[in-house]
């Protein structure tokens, strides 16, 4: 890989800014579909503000890089190889169990991280994560307050709850590494290395699970990752060919 | 009963307010929970044919407005389930009737949006016929529905200036976009002349409905607004209407339009259009597929009030 001095902090800020895009897009799936009407507000509320923070994410890279791509560009016109969201925002959306069980996971990580980015060094993350805050403390207390409805609701949406946390444990890992980006001496002052962040978001994710009387899958060696190096799932292509199909086909064209 | 009933006629002439409390005839009651279940229905069926396209906007900017917009439709049902249910109909109930097609809904929802300019399409013409049926219908005699309208006209309004901001866009864009527009306004604007039901001779529930105040205006009269309003902003985008008979009319100083085709209107309604069948088994399946989710919730609830006894 070849990294210029300062790249860091536009892929950085790029990643922030795809695991905002892609999770939003997964939520906006269930707009109109949900299993109850206060739930179509609710997702696609949420589904609003992840798309929201994702443009604040994608500008700021912009900005980094002296404009030469716009969010929009950048959205837009980037194949899924140069896509860095981890790829547990990319799966299907599944049923609500799953969808909800995600989303818990998801943000969790993101509430102890933008808590921590609050006080970077950069302008940018500080101001974004700061607002943005607010509104994932929101997302969390409504998917975990789901979580355990769903998981101590009835045998089935027990079940159906179980099965998605163990499909969705093995990339909860990925969340963690830390990888050159993280470590890369411009970041240094800018950014709370995710590795960090591991032991809490366990503790607290564990007990939030056990009160949803949900068992936490065995330690798994084959956790899954390679989103932040562009490494992706086979959902990612054809989520984004749907996203980008219009602006593709009519480049240049003004919206 | 006399008394009731007079009660109920005075507060009519007088422009009071009917509340859910009040006494109110049989059929005034009826009357309003089928125009109201009708018009929360259309709501939330009205969020699939542009819900089609919140994956594919081309910008982000567009993506989070159509979302916003979207979610709005979902807050309208969700506000007008409530004020059918002051008259004594369960959402459950309304439900059933949207599943089973006894309930109908706005029919230009059956037709399918299959571009981008769609979604400018519905905001201007969907949402702007819609505002001039219920900003007359806030007038209505009923106050929850009064009230819900007045509230939901102030954010159709908001949808129909985001409409006409997509079409002028692409209407000043490139070649290819004017043409989208216009190819769109083609296949839009018959269906939105439809959204104000039948001529007034042949609307059968209109005198009853007219003399209870449900009903303020008739049906031909504000297709005239909307026609009148709309040719002129069709004017300013540069795009031709698509009715080679329309005409001005200087004594009346209003826009004549070539006749409806009733015949599409009617079979549209009676379950043939393009998307009736996708309308209603995507809302039946969102419904039944998920009904674990609302055992789930049901459950965790009782589950949990046990256990603040038991404390
Ligand atoms: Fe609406
Ligand atoms: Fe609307």
């Amino acid at each position: 890989m070849h990294l210029k001095n300062d790249n860091s902090l536009f892929e950085y800020l790029v990643r922030l800014g795809d695991d905002r895009l892609i999770l939003g897009h997964r939520l906006s799936e269930w707009c109109g579909h949900a299993p109850i009407l206060e739930e179509d507000i609710a997702l696609a509320n949420i589904a609003q503000d992840c798309i929201g923070h994702a443009t604040h994410f994608l500008n700021a890279a912009s900005e980094v890089e002296n404009k030469i791509k716009t969010a929009d560009e950048l959205t837009y016109f980037r194949d899924a190889i140069d896509y860095k969201n981890l790829l547990i925002m990319e799966l299907p959306k599944g049923d609500f169990a799953f969808t909800i069980v995600r989303q818990f996971l998801v943000d969790s990580f993101t509430f102890l991280l933008y808590e921590k980015l609050q006080n970077s060094g950069n302008k940018f993350i500080s101001d974004i994560t700061t607002k943005a805050l607010k509104e994932v403390q929101y997302h969390l207390r409504h998917s975990s307050q789901w979580v355990l409805r769903l998981g101590d609701g009835t045998e089935l949406s027990h079940e159906k709850t179980q099965n998605a946390l163990n499909i969705l444990w093995l990339y909860t890992n990925e969340m963690f590494e830390s990888d050159e980006i993280e470590n890369s001496p411009s970041l240094k002052n800018f950014i709370t290395k995710s590795s960090d962040l591991e032991s809490e978001w366990e503790n607290k994710v564990i007990s939030h699970l056990q009160n949803a009387t949900l068992k936490i899958p065995e330690m798994q060696t084959n956790y899954l990752s390679g989103g932040r190096r562009g490494i992706h799932t086979e959902h990612l292509g054809h989520l984004l060919s749907e996203m980008q199909i219009v602006a593709r086909t009519y480049p240049g064209a003004k919206w | 009963m006399v008394d009731l009933e007079l009660t109920f006629e005075k507060n009519l002439s007088i422009g009071q307010k009917i509340e859910p409390r009040d006494w109110m005839p049989e059929n005034y009651r009826k009357q309003l929970i089928r125009l109201i279940s009708q018009h929360a229905h259309s709501e939330i069926v009205g969020m699939l044919p542009e819900g089609n396209w919140i994956t594919r906007a081309p910008s982000l900017r567009r993506k989070i407005a159509l979302l916003a917009k979207v979610q709005d439709e979902a807050g309208h049902g969700l506000y007008l389930y409530c004020a059918a249910e002051t008259l004594g109909i369960s959402r459950e109930e309304m439900f059933d009737q949207l599943h089973t097609k006894k309930a109908k809904y706005s029919s230009i929802f059956n037709y399918p949006t299959l571009t981008w300019a769609d979604i400018g399409m519905i905001g201007w013409l969907v949402d702007g016929a819609a505002i001039i049926n219920q900003t007359t219908m806030a007038k209505c005699s009923y106050g929850p529905y009064s009230r819900g309208l007045l509230r939901i006209c102030k954010e159709e309004n908001f949808h129909k200036i985001q409409g006409m901001e997509i079409v002028g866009i692409l209407c000043s864009g490139t070649n290819e976009q004017k043409e989208m527009a216009q190819e769109s306004l083609n296949r839009w604007w018959w269906p939105s002349l439809m959204m104000f039901g039948p001529h007034d001779t042949n609307s059968p529930n209109s005198s009853d409905l007219m003399k209870w105040k449900i009903k303020i205006k008739s049906n031909d009269e504000l297709r005239q607004r909307f026609v009148d309003m709309t040719v002129e902003q069709a004017k300013v985008f540069g795009l031709t209407i698509p009715d080679p008979e329309l005409k001005f009319n200087t004594e009346t100083r209003s826009w004549e339009t070539g006749e409806i085709n009733w015949d599409e209107f009617y079979s549209v309604i009676n379950g043939n259009g393009l998307c009736n069948n996708e309308r209603i088994s995507a809302r039946r399946s969102a419904y039944e597929d998920n009904s674990w989710v609302r055992d789930a919730a049901t459950s965790y609830k009782i589950k949990k009030n046990k256990k603040a006894e038991a404390a």
